[in-house]
C-alpha cells in the first residue's frame, strides 16, 4: 500500500513560489497573517489558515551589507541582507537588489520579486 | 519555590584549560583538563561527581561523550544546548537537581579547539530554510541587523559600539590569561575592516580555543571545601525565537524577561550588582543587555558606555576578564562568564579585582539573541 503525498504548508509555499506567486497564510477567524508557513497560528493554535496572495509591498526593518573579497575582475562582491516587514504584518529575511547594498535604508519601501537563487525560486525585493 | 533555592547551593570549584591557542588538543581533551582542574580547585575527586551538565559544538550527545571520556556514571545528567547560554541554564538545572537530591556533586564543563581546528566558527546548528538562501553569515549577520535597528531607533553610533570593545580590551590588559592584549582606541575600532555593516572586525568576538568547568555542591558541604563558596542566589531563562528573522523586536531581547526574574529569585536589586558579566559576542550585545537587564533605560545603552563607564575605574564593572571580545571566545563562551564571576567573588582576580565584590550578575546569550539566561551569584556576605 502506498500513501499519497500530502504536501505540508512549507511544500505548498514553495510550489506557489515556483509558479511565480508569493502567497501568505491568513487565519480566517482572526485575519492574522503567518510567516513562515505553519500548520497552525503560532501562539494561539488556530488551524483555520488559508492561502492569500501577498501584496508584495513592504518596508525595510533592518539592513546590513555582507562584505566580501572583491570578484576576480575587481568588482564588488558585497551583498545586502535585510529584514522586510510586509504590509500584511509579517517579517522575512531577504535581499534588496537593484541599488548598491549600502544604500538600502531602514524605512525604505520595497516590492517583492521572485528570483531564482541556486536553482530555487526565492523572494527578493527591489525599491518600490 | 524558585526563591527557595537562594543560597542552597554553591560553586565550589572552577577550572580552565587551553585558553587562547591549544594546538594539538581535541575539544574533549581540553574539556577534561578543565573539569579536573575545577575538581582539584574544590578538593573533590572525579569519583564523587554524580551530576553531569555539558554541551559542546561538536558532540551530538554531549553528556554521553563527556561521561564516557571521564569515566563517570552520573545519576543525573543534562545536555541542554541553547547555544552560548547553555551553561547558565546548566547552573540553574544543577541547582534544582542538587537541592532536590538528584545528585550531590554537579560538574558543568565545556571545551573547544575552534581556533586551531580551523579558525572558523564551528557549529552543527542546522541551516534555517527561511534565511539560508540569502547567505547570511550566522551569527554575524543577525547581530549586524540588530545593531542597524538600534542605531536607527536610538541614535546609537559606531563610536558607542567601539567604546564597548575598548573597555573590554582595557580589562583584558589587566588579565594575564586574556588572549587579545595591547592598547586599543575607538579610532582603531572604527578603522578596522568592515565585515557586516555596521559591525567591523573589532566589534566581533575572538575565535579562540579554550575549556572551562565548574563544580557545585549543596551549601552545607560547600562550607567544608578548599575554597570560599560562591553561592547561587537565583537564575532564570527566557527564549522568544530561534532565528533573527523571527525575533519580535531586534532591540529588545528576552534578557528583559530573564533578568528581572533572576533578580527577583535572588532577592537582589540591580543597584546591588557589583559585577555584570554580559555575553559579548559582538559589541551590540553589551549595549542591549545593559538596557534589557535594567542597568540603563532602553535605547540609552550606547550613551551609557561612553566615557569609560564600563572600563576599569568606571561606574559599573562589566566583563572584567576582557570578555568574549578580548579574553576568550571558543565557540560558546557562557561558562567563562561564570568562571570570572566566581574568581571576582572569591577575591582572586589579581590586578583586575573589583572592590567590593559580593554580588555578580552573569548573563548568557545563545543563538542569534535567541536564548537568554541570567544567573545571580553572591559571596557569603549576601546570605
Amino acid at each position: 500500500m502506498t500513501t499519497e503525498p500530502n504536501p505540508g504548508p512549507e511544500a505548498q509555499f514553495r510550489a506557489f513560489l515556483a509558479e511565480g506567486r508569493l502567497m501568505l497564510q491568513r487565519s480566517r477567524l482572526t485575519g492574522r497573517y503567518v510567516f513562515f508557513p505553519r500548520i497552525a497560528v503560532p501562539g494561539s493554535g488556530e488551524r483555520d489558515l488559508e492561502w492569500v496572495e501577498a501584496s508584495g509591498f513592504g518596508t525595510v526593518y533592518a539592513t546590513t551589507v555582507t562584505r566580501q573579497r572583491p570578484n576576480p575582475d575587481g568588482s564588488s562582491a558585497d551583498y545586502n541582507i535585510a529584514l522586510i516587514d510586509l504590509d500584511e504584518g509579517v517579517r522575512m529575511m531577504s535581499r534588496v537588489e537593484g541599488i548598491p547594498p549600502a544604500e538600502v535604508r531602514i524605512g525604505m519601501r520595497v516590492k517583492a520579486r521572485i528570483a531564482t537563487i541556486d536553482g530555487a525560486a526565492q523572494v527578493v525585493f527591489d525599491p518600490a | 519555590m524558585a526563591r527557595a533555592l537562594r543560597g542552597k547551593v554553591a560553586v565550589v570549584g572552577i577550572g580552565t584549560a587551553g585558553l587562547g591557542e591549544a594546538p594539538g588538543r581535541s575539544a574533549i581533551e581540553l574539556l577534561a583538563e578543565a573539569a579536573l582542574a575545577a575538581l582539584d580547585d574544590a578538593g573533590l575527586t572525579l569519583a564523587e561527581v554524580d551530576g553531569l551538565f555539558t554541551a559542546t559544538s561538536v558532540h551530538a550527545f554531549p553528556t554521553l561523550s563527556v561521561g564516557e571520556y571521564l569515566g563517570i556514571r552520573p545519576r543525573f545528567f543534562d545536555g541542554t544546548n541553547v547555544g552560548g547560554s547553555s551553561f547558565e541554564a546548566h547552573l540553574l538545572h544543577a541547582a534544582i537537581a542538587l537541592e532536590a537530591g538528584f545528585c550531590d556533586v554537579a560538574l558543568i564543563a565545556y571545551g573547544s579547539n575552534q581556533r586551531t581546528a580551523g579558525g572558523k566558527f564551528v557549529s552543527f546548528s542546522e541551516p534555517y530554510p527561511w534565511e539560508a538562501p540569502y547567505k547570511p553569515r550566522v551569527p554575524l549577520t543577525a547581530y549586524a541587523l540588530a545593531a542597524s535597528r538600534h542605531m536607527h531607533l536610538y541614535g546609537t553610533t559606531r563610536e558607542m559600539l567601539a567604546e564597548v570593545a575598548v573597555a573590554a580590551r582595557a580589562w583584558a590588559n589587566l588579565n594575564p590569561q586574556a588572549f587579545a592584549k595591547g592598547p586599543l582606541t575607538v579610532e582603531e575600532v572604527l578603522a578596522s575592516r568592515m565585515v557586516s555593516d555596521p559591525l567591523s572586525v573589532l566589534d566581533c568576538c575572538l575565535v579562540t580555543d579554550g575549556a572551562a568547568a565548574c563544580v557545585l555542591t549543596r551549601a552545607d558541604r560547600a562550607k567544608d571545601l578548599r575554597k570560599p563558596p560562591v553561592y547561587y542566589l537565583g537564575a532564570a531563562g527566557a527564549q522568544w525565537h530561534r532565528a533573527i528573522s523571527a525575533m519580535p523586536d531586534l532591540t529588545i531581547t528576552a534578557a528583559a524577561e530573564s533578568g528581572p526574574r533572576a533578580l527577583a529569585h535572588a532577592g537582589v536589586s540591580i543597584s546591588e550588582v557589583n559585577l555584570a558579566m554580559l555575553y559579548d559576542a559582538f559589541t551590540i550585545n553589551t549595549i542591549l543587555f545593559l538596557e534589557d537587564l535594567g542597568f540603563c533605560p532602553k535605547g540609552e545603552g550606547g550613551r551609557f558606555v561612553q566615557g569609560g563607564t564600563i572600563a576599569p575605574g568606571g561606574k559599573l564593572a562589566v566583563n572584567t576578564n576582557g570578555g568574549g571580545l578580548s579574553c576568550v571566545h571558543p565557540g560558546m563562551y557562557g561558562l567563562f562568564l561564570i568562571v570570572e564571576a566566581v574568581t571576582q567573588l572569591r577575591g582572586e582576580a589579581g590586578e583586575r579585582q573589583i572592590r567590593p565584590c559580593d554580588v555578580a550578575l552573569v548573563h548568557g546569550n545563545g543563538g542569534t539573541l535567541s536564548s537568554q539566561v541570567t544567573a545571580v551569584l553572591g559571596s557569603a556576605r549576601t546570605l
